[in-house]
């Protein structure tokens, strides 16, 4: 076994996905059964999602360059980088959660299934309907765990025959239902961090969404947690496709398809930070071949 | 242990321990006193003033005092049914006007307003500066008002509660924002991000959490509005002896009756007035509690 595991070393025969011995078994037990990686093309051929040329200001402050970016369908995007890379200004960009932040000003197009949702008549709400967003932190409402999941099929006015089959459908899907079957009526803020987090994912599977934005969904978790959460990822890429903002390099190679790096720049006269993106590619190529001098840096963790 | 630890440690030990300590010093302990001074002044000049109340209107707390009107044939039955039950109908009638309209502003000016805009800025130091208003101020514009809505006799339940809402709307303006701003913006977010409204969103999710702060908020205005008697006596409120039975009808306030009989020359008016205060401090107080109460019981930790 290799005695200097704690980055992925790069070499030809490396399988990035099979983490090395002295790696915790949690990461094993994550490792996903996959697709030879050889077989996805580069680029997404059919993108359910698309940003051009995506530009972000904050009042006077440039926040994030012109990206390009492609998401598959069905695909597991993992955005990484640094710390203010912007990584997850471009996922909130995605369904429009930016709107929110006053002063926010996004130039370019995000296109989904071929239509800009940065047009003019797009209405924000619609589009959050089919772009679902889980949060860094879970976020449970203080109501009870049925009432949680209720919430978004009663706020979008989805036609639901029977809200119970529903709700379990949800929690199914989110893989909670055993453990909180019994206690549907309960305070969610009974539950675990993990079991909040998986909430939150159910919460959002049951308003039926078509691409699921997570940001940084582990990073307030426990690694057991953090393990159930990637082994449901998995899971639900069956039917949604998956963009998450990961700050755990590990997570991204053992759950994404494809993965783009970002970086940031600073200004030469204002100091400020800018985000780009470096490098987008099949997540093997990125962590066992990348062409970036930077990327390199960064997942061998010379840098950041 | 080598003996450069040791030495070490003795030095430790003689530089923590060496029976002096600048808590104690003359200006820490004089300084000490002064404080406990000013409190005591504060606190023993309100207790004076209480029990010399209670005593002097000890004699007067009978059924009487609460059911009987002011009377001037049997002074010693005099009682405060009049002003008791007004306060009551003014309190309703004030909560009527003001939590609506406060809440409604509040909502506007933490959810949907644009803080950068000046308008908005400006209705916010608008805001703070009316909760320091003086109240006989209140009274002017509730005769303004009741003036413009064509009231002759603006001594009626009406004309007070208009003037003690515009005395707590500031109040519970201020306090409702503060209970909707300690609402997480996760838990807003959460909501937005599943394809709620802004609206949805306040009102399913924001409003409710926000509850316990704003009911607080609430009865701790109208705790102020109960013991106000100059924006009534602009009003040009009088002596009333029957209950009050619509929003047209004369009424007095507890705080009113109180004014009015202790400037009476009577023993008699004097006691009971003085048994008055004491109801009227109890009712305050009892409110305070259920603020309390209400916080305590129902706050979130999120």
């Amino acid at each position: 076994m290799n005695k200097t595991p704690s980055t992925i070393t790069i070499t030809p025969d490396h399988d990035p996905y099979t983490p090395h011995g002295t790696e915790n078994s949690v990461s094993q037990l994550a490792t996903p059964v996959r697709d030879q990686p050889g077989e996805l093309p580069l680029v997404p051929p059919d993108p359910v999602m698309d940003a051009r040329d995506l530009n972000v200001f904050y009042g006077d402050f440039h926040a994030v360059h012109d990206v390009n970016l492609k998401f598959g369908r069905n695909d597991i995007t993992a955005l990484i980088g640094p710390s203010g890379c912007g990584k997850s200004t471009v996922l909130r960009c995605l369904n429009r959660m930016n709107d929110l932040v006053t002063g926010a000003r996004v130039e370019g197009a995000v296109n989904y299934h071929g239509q800009n949702i940065y047009a003019k008549g797009v209405d924000p709400i619609a589009v959050r309907t089919h772009i679902g967003m889980v949060f860094q932190k879970p976020n449970p409402f203080p109501k009870s765990i049925y009432e949680n999941i209720a919430y978004g099929p009663k706020v979008t006015g989805m036609k639901v025959d029977n809200m119970d089959d529903l709700v379990e459908e949800a929690l199914r899907g989110a893989a909670l239902w055993d453990e909180v079957k019994d206690k549907l009526k309960q305070s969610a803020y009974g539950l675990s961090g993990g079991q909040q987090q998986r909430l939150c994912i159910a919460r959002t599977i049951a308003t039926r969404p078509d691409v699921i934005l997570m940001d940084e969904p582990c990073s307030a978790l426990d690694p057991i947690a953090t393990s159930r959460i990637e082994d449901l990822m998995l899971d639900l890429k069956q039917d949604y496709t998956i963009i998450i903002v990961t700050h755990n390099m590990q997570q991204a190679a053992r759950v994404s398809d494809r993965t783009a790096f970002f970086t940031a720049r600073p200004d030469e006269t204002t100091g400020n930070r800018t985000g780009l993106l470096v490098e987008f590619g099949l997540t093997s190529t990125i962590f066992s071949n990348p062409r970036d001098k930077r990327t390199e840096d960064y997942i061998s963790g010379r840098f950041g | 242990m080598s003996v450069a630890t040791r030495s070490a440690r003795e030095t430790v030990e003689i530089r923590l321990s060496d029976g002096r300590s600048r808590e104690r010093n003359p200006a820490s302990i004089l300084f000490l006193i002064a404080l406990w001074f000013s409190l005591f002044f504060g606190v023993i000049v309100l207790v004076s003033l209480i029990v010399d109340t209670a005593i002097s209107g000890a004699g007067r707390f009978d059924a009487n005092l609460f059911t009987n009107y002011e009377s001037k044939l049997d002074k010693s039955t005099t009682g405060f049914r009049a002003g008791i039950l007004g306060s009551i109908w003014l309190m309703a009638f004030t909560a009527l006007l003001a939590i609506p309209l406060g809440i409604a502003a509040a909502i506007y000016l933490e959810e949907f307003a644009d803080r950068r805009s000046r308008f908005n800025r400006l209705v916010e130091i608008n805001l703070q500066n009316l909760a320091a208003v003086p109240s006989i101020i209140y009274g002017m514009l509730a005769v303004a008002v009741m003036g413009l809505l064509g009231y002759q006799f603006k001594g009626i339940v009406l004309g007070g509660a208009i003037a003690l809402a515009l005395l707590i709307l500031p109040v519970i303006v201020i306090t409702t924002r503060e209970a909707i701003r300690a609402v997480p913006q996760e838990i807003r977010q959460g909501s937005l991000a599943l394809g709620a409204t802004v609206w949805q969103t306040t009102w399913r999710n924001t409003l409710p959490s926000a509850v316990p702060g704003i009911a607080t908020g609430t009865i701790l205005g109208l705790s102020r509005a109960i013991g106000e008697a100059a924006p009534l006596l602009m009003l040009g409120m009088a002596m009333v002896r029957w209950d009050p039975s619509s929003i047209e009808s004369k009424v007095t306030a507890l705080p009113m009756q109180i004014y009015h009989l202790s400037s009476m020359p009577q023993e008699e008016y004097q006691v009971a007035a003085s048994a008055a205060i004491i109801v009227l401090l109890v009712m305050i107080l009892g409110m305070n509690a259920l603020a309390i109460f209400i916080r305590n019981k129902f706050q979130k930790s999120w």
